[in-house]
């Protein structure tokens, strides 16, 4: 509407204007044209071919051979007897499927029970000393991913401090075995995504509007009652943010699973590795790695509407 | 901070007698972030405090030494992956912001032309697509293009880095063109100053701070990786940190450590030099 009535009153100088516009736009366009070059060679190209490659046989030795199948994608979730022919599921891809979701959603959860005090934590800060502490919590976010892994791996083996806290504390005798389980990779994702859910939080905590909080008081309303219908409602945008943030890259997660899980606990991440070492079944691999895409899209299309749906904010 | 009394005055008293009340405060929040801060770094200090272990261990510390640090710098393996990744953060980060720079400069301050939301899912992608997703398809990619030339050089590598690292040095210097005073450069240009020259003289001054925080984020992106560089890299072609993966698998010594230690420090000296560009800013 505005752009429109903008165009009506540049009217009589429109023939020369346009051309400008033009001109400015083609300049933008080669501004930008490296980038996207170099962006379709090695980011979405390269997804474009793996689409194809998982409509491709399988090569014996890795690699495909160029013949068009739906085997890969067949074997994503059904599984074909070699002797009978008999089909079933594929329950070894199902049960790593959903290990990847239901660890990426407790790392999600544990991440906000951290997280949204944290934030709160901060944003309750005399303004002069929160961006001090938001520093702190930027520092592990720049840290290398593998080395904080390895830290976590550190903390909690059998010899680690963890271990020796609680043995020294008397509540165990003998060292209790966490790393290359589970709990290992759900600590070490939370461990690690876990500044990507106080950030977002803190950026909507930070314009939190406290005499919204002070009339629920007022109203006698308790403190849960006002952290419930007051705070919540408000930071959602946030905690929304957040929890996509977190939940995404964990759902994808490779180097964790791996160093942490030990190669007995696979997560999507690592099954997808599989197929293209051991395994030797690229079309299978490519499959694999577009349903994890197609889910983690899924993931955001979600972020996007319930974002879209979200100003409906008070004042 | 503003501590609000606002119950009656019987109850009023009570509380003062405890606490005065904040509209603030939140009954063990402060406690929980506190614990949060310590889970954040306290294996990091672990990590660090093992790294000067003088003992081969790296569950038991035995004293003080500088040993696994000479160790490492020793290392012809250690020497040459710490090299490499050198070249290839300090190629990625320059590449990649000049090419973020001229984008960010194409896709701001312009009227909406048509294909600019591909253009911001293509910029966006590597932010998006799960880093195992964009390793396996860079495998596939590579590999036909390694067959069909026969090339096995770092360049897969460079490549590869450079397009990872647009979006993080596309973000601040975005930011910092949006922020910008248009009227400035139009005054250049009515004081007859050629588009190049208002560019050089006025733009990229004003640019000159989000480019340099753009151009960090992409050495500490491109330094820090591991997924798609183990995914890209023909035999011996490793980087810091995809070393360090690989030795994960054997026995650990503290070498890792101090491996470790060093890459955080350079991590860290670079996040609070962004932290300290953005605070001059503000």
């Amino acid at each position: 509407m505005d752009a429109n009535r903008q165009d009506d009153a540049m009217a009589p100088a429109s023939k020369i204007e346009r051309t400008a516009r033009k001109q400015q736009t083609r300049r933008h366009i080669l501004l930008t044209t490296p980038a996207l070059i170099v962006l379709a060679a090695a980011a979405s190209g390269p997804l474009i071919i793996m689409l194809i490659y998982s409509f491709l046989t399988a090569g014996d030795y890795g690699g495909v051979v160029w013949k068009a199948s739906t085997q890969g994608w067949f074997k994503v979730f059904l599984h074909k007897d070699i002797f009978d022919d008999a089909l079933s599921l594929q329950d070894a891809h199902i049960s790593i499927f959903w290990r990847s979701v239901k660890l990426s959603l407790l790392t999600t959860l544990l991440a906000v029970i951290l997280g949204f005090p944290t934030a709160y934590f901060i944003a309750t800060r005399a303004p002069g000393r929160r961006s001090m502490w938001l520093f702190l919590v930027t520092i592990p976010f720049w840290t290398n991913l593998l080395i904080r892994t390895f830290a976590m791996m550190e903390v909690i083996r059998n010899e680690g401090i963890l271990n020796n806290l609680l043995m020294k504390l008397g509540l165990i005798h003998t060292p209790v075995q966490m790393l290359y389980t589970d709990f290992a990779i759900l600590s070490g994702m939370t461990y690690v995504y876990l500044p990507l859910m106080i950030l977002p939080l803190y950026a909507s905590m930070e314009k939190l509007d406290f005499s919204l909080i002070e009339a629920g008081y007022d109203l006698y309303a308790t403190r849960m009652r006002v952290l419930r219908r007051v705070i919540l409602p408000l930071v959602k945008p946030g905690l929304v943010a957040g929890s996509i943030l977190v939940f995404v890259p964990s759902l994808g997660a490779y180097v964790t699973p791996r160093v942490l899980g030990g190669g007995k606990n696979l997560m999507l991440g690592n099954l997808i590795e599989l197929q293209f070492g051991q395994g030797r079944n690229w079309p299978l691999g490519a499959a694999l790695s577009i349903t994890l895409l197609v889910m983690v899209m899924i993931a955001l299309i979600f972020y996007v509407r319930s974002m879209q749906g979200g100003p409906r904010q008070h004042g | 901070m503003c501590a609000v009394c606002r119950a009656g005055p019987d109850s009023m008293a009570d509380r003062i007698r405890h606490r005065p009340f904040s509209v603030r405060h939140l009954p063990g929040f402060s406690m929980l972030a506190m614990a949060c801060f310590m889970v954040l770094y306290l294996p990091i200090m672990v990590l660090v405090v093992y790294s000067f272990n003088a003992g081969s261990n790296i569950a038991l510390f035995e004293g003080f030494s500088w040993r696994w640090y000479e160790a490492a710098w020793g290392n012809e393996q250690v020497q040459q992956a710490a090299i490499r990744s050198l070249v290839l953060a300090v190629t990625a980060s320059a590449c990649s912001t000049i090419l973020a720079t001229m984008a960010a400069l194409g896709t701001t301050r312009t009227s909406d032309y048509k294909g600019i939301t591909v253009i911001y899912a293509m910029i966006n992608q590597p932010l998006m697509v799960p880093e195992i997703v964009t390793a396996v398809a860079l495998l596939i990619f590579f590999a036909m293009i390694k067959v069909s030339t026969g090339y096995q050089g770092v360049g897969y590598l460079m490549i590869a880095h450079t397009a990872f690292c647009i979006p993080f040095a596309y973000l601040p210097i975005r930011a910092r063109l949006e922020s910008m005073d248009l009227m400035l450069e139009v005054a250049g240009a009515d004081l007859y100053a050629t588009p190049w020259r208002t560019f050089k003289r006025i733009t990229l001054p004003l640019l000159w701070p989000g480019i340099l925080a753009g151009a960090m984020l992409a050495f500490v992106i491109s330094l820090d990786d591991v997924v798609i560089t183990e995914f890209v890299k023909t035999p011996g072609q490793d980087t810091l940190p995809t070393y360090m993966l690989g030795q994960l698998r054997r026995v650990i010594t503290p070498e890792i450590n101090a491996i470790s230690t060093a890459l955080l420090a350079i991590s860290v000296i670079l996040v609070t030099g962004i932290f300290l560009l953005n605070r001059k800013k503000g």
